[in-house]
């Protein structure tokens, strides 16, 4: 039961992570490709944190945590050079 | 034995259940025709979807390995205090950049000032001035008019 369930999950998050990438490839406007990158890197997270439970390792725990401080770090950089045409004032 | 078959269901459930979460707000954001409409999917259903696989996570290391097990909910509080700011931060930058509305988005924007929605300026902070520079400027001005 647990195999099949996660089977469908990573089904699922995988198709979703195609669904971002044509937002991504396809978005009429910069916000539109921000937000896209943005859910791609939350849905990368849960990728990695499927692999850990498949593979019964612990060791991506950290790279999904590296990954969740970068995405956002990343996605407040692009936001503040969209807004004010600088990082740090 | 029946805890554990309790315990698989319950995983089973929660990988299902953040699975269709996290499709569903990827399936959102492709789907929905406007900027701010796009913008609810990925902030809430990916959030929650998300939340729902570390959860399993967490519950599954925990049971297997005998021990308590808590980097997870460090990711989970992480991504859960930061999707809010995001969504805030993308919205203004959607607004600030003058995104196209949908005529069934549309609504009053009381909240924002006029650079927030584009209709003004950008307040831009005062150039920084070393101190050093403005006490020497200042120095110099005592001095001259000790002179004159």
């Amino acid at each position: 039961m647990l195999d099949t369930a996660l089977w469908i999950c990573l089904t699922l998050i995988v198709l979703a992570m195609a669904l971002n990438v044509y937002r991504l490839a396809a978005g009429p406007d910069v916000p539109d490709r921000l937000l896209a990158l943005d859910t791609l890197y939350v849905n990368s997270i849960a990728l990695i944190v499927l692999l850990g439970l498949r593979l019964n390792t612990k060791i991506y725990f950290e790279a999904a945590l590296l990954i969740a401080m970068l995405g956002f770090v990343g996605t407040m950089a692009i936001c503040r050079y969209l807004l004010r045409g600088d990082i740090i004032e | 034995m029946t805890f554990f078959v309790i315990i698989e269901g319950v995983l089973a459930f929660l990988l299902v259940a953040g699975g269709i979460f996290a499709f569903n707000g990827s399936l959102g954001m492709l789907r929905l025709e406007d900027f701010y409409m796009r913008l609810h999917g990925p902030t809430k259903g990916t959030t929650l979807g998300i939340g729902c696989v570390l959860l399993a996570s967490m519950l599954y290391f925990t049971v297997t390995q005998r021990e308590f097990h808590v980097q997870e909910l460090l990711i989970t509080l992480f991504l859960f205090l930061t999707a809010p700011v995001t969504g805030h931060m993308l919205a203004k930058t959607g607004l600030h950049m003058h995104v196209r509305f949908s005529p069934r988005s549309r609504g009053s924007l009381p909240e924002f000032h006029d650079e927030d929605v584009g209709q003004g300026r950008v307040a831009r902070p005062a150039r920084a001035r070393h101190p050093w520079r403005t006490r020497k400027a200042r120095r110099s001005r005592l001095r001259q008019g000790e002179t004159s």
